[in-house]
């Protein structure tokens, strides 16, 4: 069944914020809180109310650097050596995709492209782009940057494939001497671009997008 | 500020502004998320139990779990990536289903225990780190890489596996978040 969209059309939208009222981020119970700089816990779960998340412009700048710094040896370092009598051979991400598409998985190698050096190369982008972009005040295509932002928190997990992938291929080949698998120093740095963009997208605080909404169209407001 | 009105069973509604679907009433029968979750609950302990793959080459052979792979991660010098492993793959899916299981027992009561919306709050904080789908595909790249060198057989926990895969978000998509919520009773301003 398709979603009833509420009310009618652009009527006057009256915001939480506005009306001196925040709403709980985990339960969605609208409190009047005890303070406007202190606004305390929701009364119903107990998570901390903040009517914008404290930061989190900051926190998100601070997390997403670090993540695109990590992002440089976790493709440039070996994630998997591979070491049989004839010697050691190491395996970088890219490497892991070629030697899927040349032993003939092309759709396995596409899929751990997506998931392995597009999703988190588009999460860098996206999140810098959406935090541009509230600090610039852009008033333009808030649905758009929305949409955006619930993309990013949504196919984030999915980067962690190639941490998976690298472990169950570790665990199984431990067939010394004929052959043995160790993991690479790269899956370390991999492994902390993708939690390290997925605490900045939690860390965003997408009503920041729909600030400028109010500014720019009190009509509305 | 929306009032979201009542709605029908099957019935979702959206915000004004960006289109979010902000309330959906499940439908099917109100047992359906507990048997759900108590059958969830049995596919992980056997996925976990028993191996997930095993390999055979010229008469040797090896067999992997979830935890299996963790360990060895932390064996070959990778500490804070077999954590990451074991808390994803392992820690918060169990602790997930836990909780609803404890969540949805709970709710059968006519008086809802004074845990239940803090319980409530952590079930959504364990959801977005439990990644038992992204496992499941990263465990088939593996078995398709290393099948190239070797037999390999999944197990008879990839199956049990395979299932709580899809328990996971069945359990939720039955489940009335909304309604548990309204139902939860709270002290009052003045009370704090």
């Amino acid at each position: 069944m398709a979603p009833a969209r509420l009310g009618t059309g652009r009527g006057t939208v009256t915001t939480a914020a506005r009306a001196g009222l925040v709403s709980c981020e985990s339960c969605h119970l609208v409190s009047r809180p005890v303070s406007r700089a202190e606004p305390g816990f929701c009364p119903r779960c107990g998570e901390k109310l903040e009517s914008r998340r404290h930061g989190s412009i900051g926190t998100t700048w601070a997390l997403l650097i670090s993540a695109t710094i990590c992002y440089v040896p976790a493709n440039l370092l070996t994630v998997l050596d591979t070491t049989t009598p004839s010697g050691t051979d190491g395996d970088t991400i890219m490497g892991g995709v070629i030697y899927l598409y040349t032993s003939g998985s092309w759709p396995l190698a596409l899929v751990v492209l997506i998931a392995s050096v597009m999703i988190p190369l588009g999460k860098l982008v996206s999140l810098a782009y959406l935090l541009i972009s509230v600090q610039r005040g852009s008033a333009a295509s808030h649905r758009e940057r929305t949409r955006l932002y619930r993309i990013v928190v949504f196919i984030g997990r999915w980067s962690m494939l190639d941490v998976f992938v690298d472990t169950f291929t570790v665990a199984l080949v431990q067939l010394q001497p004929l052959m043995s698998v160790a993991p690479g120093p790269g899956v370390l740095f991999f492994a902390a671009v993708v939690v390290l963009t997925m605490l900045a997208a939690e860390s965003f605080d997408p009503r920041l997008i729909w600030d400028s909404a109010n500014k720019s169209e009190p009509k509305h407001g | 500020m929306q009032r979201i009105p009542a709605l029908a069973p099957g019935a979702s509604a959206a915000c004004r502004r960006c289109g979010r679907i902000l309330s959906k009433r499940p439908t099917g029968p109100r047992d359906l998320p507990l048997a759900l979750a108590i059958t969830a609950a049995i596919a992980l302990i056997v996925a976990n139990s028993l191996p997930l793959m095993e390999l055979h080459v010229v008469g040797r052979f090896a067999s992997t779990t979830i935890a299996g792979g963790a360990y060895e991660m932390w064996e070959q010098g990778q500490r804070v990536t077999s954590i990451l492993v074991a808390f994803c793959a392992l820690i918060a899916p169990v602790g997930f289903v836990s909780f609803m299981l404890v969540l949805l027992i709970a709710e059968r009561r006519p008086r809802l225990p004074p845990w239940t919306g803090e319980m409530l709050r952590w079930v959504g904080h364990l959801q977005v780190w439990s990644m038992l789908e992204v496992v499941m595909l990263g465990i088939l790249v593996a078995l398709i890489k290393i099948a190239q060198l070797a037999t390999v057989d999944p197990g008879i926990g990839m199956y049990a596996f395979g299932a709580s895969v899809l328990l996971i978000p069945a359990i939720m998509t039955h489940f009335d978040k909304a309604d548990l919520w309204r139902r939860l009773a709270w002290a009052p301003d003045e009370a704090r």
